[in-house]
């Protein structure tokens, strides 16, 4: 075996992650969507990120 | 890694457009179904993959190098990556502080224990946030099996973490606008400094080319990444998400936990993983990672064969990997390199405790039969 196998378990990992929430009902809305840059947007950050305390 | 070349140069001419193709038409349809946005975070999570593994400049690799054999040319590329991030982002931060958030959390019993398994979890895989990510893309096999245990860590980490801060935690410390950034250059000149004198005498040189092109190439990624996110590169939270949306699937009350009920990861809970930051800059590593390795013909590479115990450790590693993570408020990229490079004080506890776990990591790796003991 070589990591032909692995890399491709890999990818197949992530789209199934993807594919996984957009089968559980997780919809996309382009027209929702913030605009392309935060940085000169005027709003505020929105995301998750793992130095932030719950509710940030 | 091994370069194999097997296929004519017309063969691999045709694979490497489709890989470029394929790797284009994901950005596009992701920006033209999710929002431009998530198209340009996906973009720059490639970019991130393809210049860690492209030109090798990881975080567990240096200081295992330095560690064992005293050389500090990664670690030093780490810190001028981290300090030309700091250049812009302590500033920007200051400018715009309605619109960009930096990677800032407190220094607490938990988060400093955290990082210490950390860094000993992220030797015996030899494999850190970042680095699992770009391993498993690549084909790795060890960072393959250690990174869905890295998602369930992080899930129950996060869900744990109110506990843990609970236990004592001091307030957040920022070093904030230009006296910030001064002091934030001269720590990181420090610890070149220590670093440099650390060394052994046959490595006491700079880093070579390719480290700084790299260490300038990641730089320029995550301060896009701040640009366009409005936060600092993570890697962690993504995992747990991911985790947590698995939960969810299972029938599991992720809910009852306060961090997974808290509005804004609630939210994140109930909209697409191809909206939330990290998952999108994680997914990209990994792609562009694979990109790497399938465009060099590293993937022709035979798999290594490991004993029962290691891949028994792998898990219990990868779990804790994410776990810890957790409580450490970020993991080498989300605490260490977006920390300091934010001027939080959480991401200089993290590095002194992370790196104390690494040494006894590197010694625990021959014990995990992960390589053959020295």
């Amino acid at each position: 075996m070589t990591r032909h196998l692995t890399a491709g378990l890999a990818v197949a990992f992530i789209a199934a992650v993807v594919l996984a929430d957009l089968a559980g009902g997780a919809g996309l809305n382009p027209y929702r969507a913030p605009p392309a840059l935060a940085l000169g947007s005027g709003q505020a950050s929105a995301g998750g990120h793992c130095a932030a305390m719950p509710g940030n | 890694m091994a370069m194999t070349q097997t296929a004519s140069p017309a063969a691999n001419t045709g694979q490497r457009a489709a890989l470029l193709g394929a790797a284009a038409t994901l950005v596009l349809a992701v920006a033209l179904f999710a929002g431009a946005r998530f198209g340009l975070l996906l973009a720059i999570g490639l970019g991130f993959g393809i210049v860690l593994e492209g030109l090798r400049f990881g975080f567990a690799g240096p200081w295992r190098a330095m560690i064992l054999r005293r050389d500090p040319a990664g670690i030093l590329a780490q810190l001028v990556a981290i300090a030309i991030v700091a250049v812009v982002a302590i500033p920007l931060l200051a400018s715009h502080p309605g619109e960009l958030t930096g990677a800032h959390a407190p220094v607490g019993f938990a988060m400093l224990g955290g990082a210490f398994v950390f860094g000993a979890a992220m030797q015996v895989v030899l494999g850190c946030g970042s680095g699992t990510l770009v391993n498993a893309g690549s084909g790795n096999p060890v960072s393959l099996v250690a990174l869905p245990f890295f998602a369930i860590g992080s899930f129950a980490g996060a869900s744990h973490l109110l506990w843990w801060t609970d236990l004592g935690t001091a307030p957040v410390v920022v070093f904030r606008g230009a006296g910030g950034l001064v002091v934030t250059l001269a720590l990181l000149a420090g610890v070149a400094g220590i670093v440099w004198w650390r060394a052994a005498p046959e490595h006491r040189k700079l880093p070579v080319r390719r480290l700084w092109i790299a260490a300038v190439v990641v730089a320029l990624l995550a301060l896009a990444n701040l640009a366009v996110a409005g936060q600092p590169w993570g890697v962690v939270y993504g995992l747990g998400l991911w985790a947590a949306k698995g939960a969810v699937a299972l029938g599991i009350d992720v809910t009852a936990s306060p961090f997974w009920a808290a509005p804004g990861n609630a939210d994140r809970l109930a909209a697409s993983v191809l909206t939330d930051v990290t998952s999108l800059t994680n997914i990209g590593i990994i792609a562009g990672a694979a990109l790497v390795a399938a465009w060099r013909g590293g993937l022709a590479q035979a798999l290594p064969s490991y004993p029962a115990r290691a891949w028994i450790c792998t898990i219990i590693a990868g779990f804790l990997l994410g776990y810890t993570s957790r409580l450490a408020f970020g993991c080498n990229v989300g605490a260490f390199f977006s920390g300091i490079s934010t001027g939080s004080l959480h991401g200089w506890a993290w590095f002194a405790a992370a790196f104390a776990g690494a040494v006894l990591g590197v010694r625990l790796r021959p014990l995990a039969g992960l390589e053959a003991r020295p």
